[in-house]
């Protein structure tokens, strides 16, 4: 009998398989195909101070391998989220939530942040300081050392839960960033959000997304996401979600072999909506094929 | 509710140049209404493809679906006896409770497809549904036989005058007896051009690039009066009354 449970930051979770925040809103369509209470855990659609409708459409874009998006956190609020969300969500999955919040400025940051903290449902504070897909704020924070620090400094002040940092795959030293939040208090690191990128379409010869760009995910960004994973785990101590082009149960293994303690799945859910079910069920399959006892065993394994 | 399973392809024909029809057996259990889409993986790419529903019965799936890019042009390729992963069940589809007896049902090119079971599920309610069908030209005209075989009036226009009236579905609406309702189904300012000028309410669907289409990515969200909406999820049908054109 093998063991998938894995601890982050004192939360057990059955598994390791968690639903990126954005590709699974807050459980609702899932719940309606299967139990999603066999997940990990999941995190749900990011939330911002006000409520968002997010940008122009179109927003989406296939490319070889994935597609891209510019959603841009299109969300109720956090208001909403807590008084509407959250009691909704509680009625179709019972295990902790990740939060995953956004935001324009520091202040609201914290804003949202003490807001969440305070909610029983929630496990975890994700905070994204990563999404390509508005101006003036969310990835911003995540480009610069001392960004990144600052807000989770301020963040780490006002909660209680662990506080794990989002991090974009767009900049030069992804590690240099990591370390600034952990040595800023993070309790943990979420990465990659999605890489920037664009489509141009041939007939119109305009960009596809009516916002020029947006954020590019699937498998195509498997093996970015797999050594910055790899990157991160050699520079810091405070456990890592990998995030970034996971589809199948192999992929989290080499995840975790990268140093993930937990992975998420994310485009896969939109293409697959079954992908994450799927992946908990072969689980103990590929861990008997390459000869794992405990997922949590094997977690940074490549790094010996 | 959404279903996910396995169709085989029964017959798959060219219909003009660039509309095909697809006729799949599988189970449609998951479709409850006219104007809902299935969503297609093919192989070789990313995200699904969706389609809307023309015709069903228990175990046959009928869609026709017109080559735009090079997903729909794979799937133009596949042939008798293949299998597809298919998404079905998916978008609300038209309420016809709110129809009276006379609806204009509104078809323009690519929106025609899902007039065909509308128009079926009206006559099998005992209303008699008026047929007014738009095409840019002779030549792209498909289903007119159909529409006719199902025993209600099919009116047509193509934009060149090749066939039929010259001009626009909302030329032929001074054509049809009165009206109750209209149900629509075609490019944007075709949909607008019918909201203008009908007397009545009515039910327009939307089309969108969709990344999931089963309500999870927000990436067809659109504005409506009654708030945000997802085209693939709370649409692709919505009321006149709450359009921001």
């Amino acid at each position: 009998m093998v063991k998938t449970s894995v601890t982050l930051s004192g939360l057990t979770l059955d598994n390791p398989v968690i639903p990126a925040s954005g590709t699974f809103g807050y459980g609702y369509e899932f719940a309606e195909l299967y139990d999603i209470n066999i997940l990990g855990s999941f995190s749900f659609k990011g939330t911002t101070q006000q409520p968002r409708f997010g940008n122009p459409t179109p927003r989406i874009a296939e490319c070889t391998g994935g597609l891209i998006n510019s959603v841009g956190l299109q969300n109720p609020g956090i208001e909403k989220v807590i008084a509407e969300e959250l009691p909704r969500m509680a009625k179709c999955f019972h295990k902790p939530v990740i939060a995953n919040i956004s935001g324009f400025s520091v202040e609201e940051y914290v804003h949202n942040c003490a807001l969440i903290d305070t909610q029983p449902q929630v496990g975890i504070i994700e905070v994204n300081v990563s999404c390509p897909n508005v101006h003036h704020g969310g990835m911003a924070f995540g480009t610069d050392p001392a960004c990144a620090a600052e807000v989770t400094r301020a963040v780490k002040a006002v909660c209680k839960k662990p506080v794990y940092i989002k991090l974009s795959p767009n900049v030069t030293d992804i590690v240099s960033i990591a370390k600034a939040c952990e040595e800023a208090g993070a309790d943990g690191i979420s990465l990659i959000n999605t890489l920037m990128g664009m489509r141009i379409d041939l007939k119109t010869k305009r960009p596809v997304v009516a916002n020029k760009m947006g954020g590019f995910s699937g498998s195509a960004i498997f093996p970015v996401a797999l050594r910055m994973v790899y990157q991160v785990y050699e520079a810091v101590k405070i456990p890592i979600m990998g995030i970034g082009g996971v589809s199948s149960a192999d992929d989290v293994i080499e995840m975790m072999l990268a140093g993930a303690t937990a992975v998420q799945v994310g485009a896969a859910n939109l293409v697959e909506p079954f992908a994450c079910k799927k992946i908990i069920e072969d689980l103990p399959r590929a861990m008997e094929q390459y000869g794992i006892q405990s997922l949590s065993d094997i977690i940074g394994g490549a790094h010996q | 509710m959404v279903k996910q399973s396995l169709f085989t392809i029964l017959s798959h024909t060219r219909l003009t140049d660039s509309m095909y029809r697809l006729v799949l057996s599988g189970d449609t259990s998951a479709i409850t209404a006219p104007g809902q889409f299935v969503n297609i993986k093919l192989d070789g790419f990313f995200l699904r493809r969706p389609i809307s529903v023309c015709d069903y019965d228990e175990t046959t799936l009928t869609l026709l679906y017109k080559t735009v890019g090079k997903g729909t042009r794979f799937l133009s390729t596949l042939k008798e006896g293949e299998v597809l992963d298919i998404l079905t069940g998916l978008g609300n589809g038209y309420d016809t409770a709110k129809s009276g007896d006379r609806p204009l049902l509104c078809g323009g090119g690519a929106g025609v497809p899902p007039m065909y079971h509308l128009a079926k599920v009206l006559l099998a309610e005992g209303k008699k549904p008026q047929v007014l069908l738009g095409f840019n030209t002779k030549d792209e005209i498909f289903y007119k036989e159909e529409f006719r075989a199902l025993g209600t009036d099919v009116y047509l226009a193509t934009a060149d005058g090749s066939y039929g009236t010259k001009g626009f579905v909302t030329d032929l609406i001074s054509l049809t007896g009165d009206y109750t309702y209209a149900f629509a189904c075609g490019p944007i300012p075709m949909l607008k051009a019918i909201s203008d000028a009908i007397h009545c309410s009515g039910q327009f669907s939307f089309e969108e690039r969709m990344g999931c289409g089963f309500g999870a990515c927000m990436g067809c969200s659109c504005q409506t009066k009654y708030g945000n909406k997802r085209i693939c999820k709370d649409g692709p049908v919505l009321q006149k009354e709450e359009i921001i054109w």
